[in-house]
């Protein structure tokens, strides 16, 4: 438990998959409409929701619109969504009138194997035809990824999952660099922050490769730079984040407890 | 009309060997006690299709009872991988399954097109992405009003529409409410239809996102409560999220599926059989 003693005190005993949540659920803005992703998208969505963000609007791809769940739904069509939603919907409706609709801030998502580009593969790892391993492939990540006014992307670092190049691309990121996505017709601007448990990435504003912009306490550059599959640059004055607060502490463990 | 009749009566009449079969379901209402029965009854060479096939599609793959899959997201929700459908990609075993993959998005639109009676649906999608290159039902269009190059799916028109729904009334139509998927688009793109109710009632109440679809696009309504189980009927019944995770190393292992599925499914007449062998009573809320 937290040893933390007042809500806005920085706590010391925390793990780095709950730092990766915190920090993941501090770029959520208040007021923002959110498509949220099952698994840690989905559990830093709703600690957001439930600390700094009462106002977000948390959309799931089963159809459920405002979704305000007490617990830690198990997957994207619990009926904990449905019951707690202002509305809910069918399939393609969601997909349609609201995600390609235009409807949407934020699209938080998670990825198995991420590039420097910020391009999400969840579909296999070796080849298509002949994989090493068969993961479970798109659900609504790419359209998510292309139609949502920015993209949050959340995942653990390390060389498996920050890799060189993808063994599949299945969610454009911003493709081969700046000026990609425009050229693909899409609408959003793709990745804008990616968090994991070492630090957070940003996409460099002139090339969109993503970039340390900062480590979580305890990180070393070095370190972030050791778990990543590319060369990974370092944005000038890349600093060291806060630790969680026991308020957030709080929340997030609650609410897996609940 | 639909006629009311028992599951097992529905499938023998209506899933055939080699037929294209969508048993849907998002998560809530999906149809598992339908996919048991096919077991049971031994059909093969089927083309399954399914937005986000879990469980049931990996005990149907894994006792082969298919040859292709068409899909978006394969995997057991919250828990992992599907471990019967990766041996199946990526063993072939127990049979070699071909696979046709697209996006939920691009899934929704098939369906929506096949319901409306268009040869395609059109989405702004799959640009740079490789399922552009792997799957040739992906293709794309210009738009001639605006110039937009946009994807374009083909139709889905399932031989057989399998989904679960909470009620029917006497005449035979049903009523679903709560997450409905992509159940309607289902029914009404299929050319035969199988409806699994929990109940059958005098009078539907209105429900929030409550769907009545009419007897007259259903071919066989079946009152098998508890269907869904371990996924979910709101009103009805929780989410067995303990079996989802149990089902993990069940999975794993060849023998203990093969086992799992001779004793729970080949080994029960019916479902409310194969809820009693697994100890689950159809629950109610």
């Amino acid at each position: 438990m937290s040893d933390a003693t007042s809500d806005g005190s920085a706590a010391t005993d925390y793990s780095s998959d709950e730092m990766m949540t915190v920090a993941a659920a501090r770029e959520l803005v208040n007021g923002t409409v959110c498509f949220v992703g099952i698994g840690l998208p989905s559990t830093a969505a709703n600690l957001a929701r439930t600390t700094h963000a009462p106002d977000v609007v948390l959309i799931y791809e089963s159809g459920c619109i405002g979704a305000k769940p007490d617990r830690l739904p198990p997957s994207i069509g619990d009926g904990v969504l449905s019951r707690t939603a202002d509305a809910v919907v069918g399939v393609p409706e969601i997909f349609t009138y609201w995600l390609q609709g235009g409807r949407i801030d934020v699209g938080f998502l998670g990825a198995a194997q991420l590039d420097r580009f910020g391009n999400i593969n969840t579909t296999v790892v070796g080849d298509y035809h002949a994989p090493k391993v068969r993961l479970p492939g798109a659900g609504g990540a790419p359209e998510i990824a292309a139609s949502c006014r920015e993209i949050i992307i959340t995942l653990r670092h390390s060389r498996r999952a920050m890799v060189d190049s993808l063994d599949f691309l299945t969610s454009v990121g911003h493709g081969t660099g700046s000026g990609h996505r425009a050229r693909l017709g899409m609408p959003g601007r793709g990745p804008t922050v990616v968090i994991t448990d070492l630090g957070i990435l940003r996409p460099d504003p002139d090339t969109a490769e993503l970039t340390l912009f900062g480590v979580h306490p305890g990180v070393e550059v070095d370190q972030v730079r050791e778990a990543t599959g590319w060369p990974l640059r370092v944005a000038t004055g890349a600093g060291v984040g806060e630790p969680p607060t026991a308020a957030e502490l709080d929340a997030l463990r609650s609410f897996e407890a609940a | 009309m639909a006629t009311f009749t028992t599951l097992a009566e529905a499938v023998a009449e209506l899933v055939h060997d080699g037929d294209q079969v969508a048993l849907e379901g998002f998560t809530h209402l999906i149809p598992h006690a339908a996919g048991h029965e096919i077991i049971r009854q031994g059909r093969t060479d089927l083309t399954l299709v399914r937005m986000t096939p879990d469980i049931v599609y990996d005990q149907l793959i894994g006792v082969g009872c298919a040859a292709k899959l068409v899909f978006s997201w394969g995997g057991n929700p919250g828990v992992g991988s599907l471990h019967r459908m990766r041996e199946a990609v990526e063993e072939g075993w127990p049979l070699p399954l071909s696979i046709e993959e697209h996006s939920h998005a691009g899934m929704a639109a098939r369906y929506q097109a096949g319901a409306s009676g268009l040869p395609f649906g059109v989405l702004r999608g799959y640009a740079g992405t490789g399922l552009a290159e792997v799957t040739d039902t992906i293709a794309f269009v210009d738009c001639p009003f605006t110039g937009e190059r946009l994807a374009a799916v083909p139709a889905l028109n399932p031989d057989v529409g399998i989904i679960c729904a909470q009620q029917a009334d006497r005449q035979g139509n049903v009523m679903l409410w709560g997450i409905t998927g992509v159940q309607k688009e289902t029914v009404l793109a299929s050319s035969r239809a199988i409806v699994l109710v929990e109940e059958t009632v005098d009078h539907f109440e209105p429900r929030v996102n409550g769907q009545v679809l009419p007897s007259w696009v259903i071919d066989a309504v079946a009152v098998v409560p508890g269907g869904p189980h371990p996924s979910y009927a709101d009103g009805y019944s929780e989410r067995d999220n303990a079996f989802y995770a149990a089902w993990d190393p069940i999975s794993r292992d060849r023998e203990q599926f093969a086992a799992w599925i001779d004793r729970h499914v080949r080994g029960t007449a019916d479902h409310a059989g194969y809820l009693q062998s697994i100890g689950r009573e159809p629950a109610r809320v």
